[in-house]
């Protein structure tokens, strides 16, 4: 098995959730609450993901990061070296690609908090931001673990998008998805197997406990 | 509209379902935003549409209890009653005393651990008036707070509430669509009907004289009378009302000192010209005919027995009768006619 490979993705995985837990409530926060009419287009937007193949995401990320892009040239000049082929260049496409696995879960759960308490809390001097952390967050917390582990699972599966922006370095950008492909056309058929089957059990118990936190057999309902 | 509210009273905005008393709350506390106009409690504006002036719920220190008590789940009792606490100036802390004293006369237990989801519904809504009165807000807002109670637990409730607001002072808004909690708790009444305001003043008057036949409706036709018990003997209540004593079937048990308001419909006041000895009715009042109005078929006389009464009585009784402004006449009325209001 390629432990290296399997030891990536998990710190890719792990650097995305924690990416997407601060850009996601704020966003989420933002798309509940915000009286703007267009917020529509921001809902599309992050979920585009979702319908989108992976391989133009992260053809239009390649794009955006490479040396062309103003984003690209800015990150050299500061970095010494170009995002494309390297963890960094990675992460961005990972926070994108699986942007809707947390925002979607935490703007349902925000949207879900019944409006009167945060209404009882403002009549009582706390401001919006204020109410927002203590009634909103701590009455979100299964919305926000099934977004944490969502966006966990989809970023330790993700493929094409790594392909295209990452390529194919060892301990690098070589992620375990991708180290299975290899081993299959290496005819390391072994190799494949074990690590299909680690990723297999890894996402079923990932998902398992999401849904059983769905059906709150561990956390209690709110009311 | 504008109305004078003392320290420590209630307005009672009063209305059929659907007449907008929600929402005129609703625009008071700053949770929705009027089209137009200006709201002003006090010397604060906290809305003026043509001056772009709007103060958010945060900046307007008022509390707020719903229907639905809405007290935070994830939190304990003492955590919901202290939640707007640290929020308040200190200034604004001393003047009201401190919160245990607020919470026990609510019967709230002010360092309870249990968590604010486990509570019975009268529990739930006490700890509710708790949290909203801790920070000493300048105005509670009340939503029809005890609608989904049993009988004898809003009664407590309300007196508990009217009780507490006096010794702070506070002045409160309560939304009502029941006559009865309206005279229980309310001091001034304002009617609403289809979104407007139409008649505002202390509340026996809203009663007794509504200012047109759709708050008449709304309010039911009868007289409303400040009144006192002064005796109870074997089921039956003696209550002064203006210097007139009234004999009062007791239904529900009510001790002498009890102030309550005397309803007596129209349809139960009889008009006799002379004192039928042996009358079952067990008020008999001297009275003077005021006006005769004409209803239909019907005549609404009223009458001035040391208050205001009104009696609805067919032409023909009227005729016989030889009624006219000015006439000597005795109004009876049956112990069991008379419905009793306790004050809250």
């Amino acid at each position: 098995m390629d432990w290296t490979a399997l030891w990536l993705s998990v710190r890719l995985a792990t650097a995305t959730t924690a990416v997407l837990l601060a850009l996601g409530i704020p966003l989420a926060y933002w798309i509940v609450f915000s009286p703007r009419r267009w917020k529509f287009l921001v809902e599309a937007i992050v979920a585009v993901p979702l319908v989108l193949p992976p391989t133009v995401l992260g053809f239009y990320v390649l794009i955006a990061i490479g040396p062309l892009s103003p984003v690209g040239r800015a990150y050299t000049r500061i970095a010494g070296h170009g995002l494309p082929f390297t963890f960094e260049g990675l992460l961005i496409a990972s926070v994108l690609y699986s942007m809707p696995f947390a925002v979607q879960p935490f703007s349902a759960e925000f949207a879900s908090v019944d409006r009167r308490l945060l209404e009882a809390s403002w009549s009582l001097g706390v401001s919006r931001i204020a109410t927002f952390a203590r009634v909103v967050l701590p009455l979100s917390v299964r919305g926000l673990v099934t977004g944490i582990v969502l966006s966990f699972a989809h970023t330790l599966g993700e493929f094409g998008v790594v392909l295209m922006v990452g390529g194919n370095l060892p301990g690098v950008t070589r992620t375990v998805s991708i180290s299975i492909y290899d081993a299959v056309q290496a005819l390391d058929y072994r190799s494949a197997s074990q690590t299909s089957l680690l990723l297999l059990i890894v996402s079923f118990v990932i998902l398992a406990s999401t849904y059983s936190l769905q059906r709150s057999v561990w956390i209690k309902p709110r009311h | 509209m504008s109305v004078d509210v003392a320290p420590g009273s209630i307005l009672v905005l009063f209305g059929p379902s659907g007449a907008g008393k929600t929402t005129v709350l609703r625009q008071i506390a700053g949770l929705d935003r009027p089209d137009a106009g200006t709201i002003r409690f006090g010397e604060h504006t906290w809305f003026d549409s043509a001056a772009g002036i709007w103060q958010p719920p945060q900046h307007r220190r008022i509390g707020l209890v719903f229907q639905e008590p809405a007290l935070f789940p994830h939190l304990s009792v003492e955590e919901n009653v202290r939640y707007g606490v640290r929020y308040a100036s200190d200034r604004r802390r001393t003047r009201v005393g401190p919160l245990s004293e607020i919470a026990t006369m609510l019967g709230v237990d002010p360092i309870e651990k249990r968590s604010a989801r486990r509570l019975s519904g009268g529990e739930a809504r006490r700890v509710a008036l708790a949290r909203a009165l801790a920070p000493g807000p300048q105005l509670l807002l009340l939503d029809e707070p005890f609608a989904a109670l049993d009988a004898p637990t809003r009664t407590r409730l309300r007196h508990d509430v009217r009780a507490l607001l006096h010794r702070l002072g506070t002045r409160a808004v309560l939304v009502t669509h029941d006559r009865t909690e309206a005279m229980a708790m309310g001091d001034e009444m304002a009617v609403m009907i289809d979104g407007r305001v139409r008649q505002v003043g202390p509340i026996a008057d809203a009663f007794s004289h509504p200012s047109d036949a759709a708050v008449a409706a709304s309010l039911g036709v009868e007289a409303v009378l400040p009144a006192r018990v002064t005796a109870s003997s074997g089921g039956l209540l003696t209550v002064a009302v203006a210097q007139m004593e009234l004999h009062v079937a007791e239904r529900e048990p009510t001790p002498p000192g009890t102030d309550v308001y005397a309803c007596i419909r129209a349809e139960d006041v009889t008009i006799e010209r002379a004192s039928h000895p042996r009358a079952s009715a067990r008020n008999h009042l001297p009275a003077r005919v005021v006006a005769i109005a004409h209803e239909g078929p019907i005549d609404r006389v009223t009458l001035d027995c040391g208050f205001k009464l009104d009696a609805l009585i067919t032409r023909q009784s009227r005729e016989e009768l030889e009624l006219a402004p000015g006439a000597e006449v005795i109004a009876a009325i049956k112990a069991t006619s008379v419905h009793l209001v306790p004050r809250a």
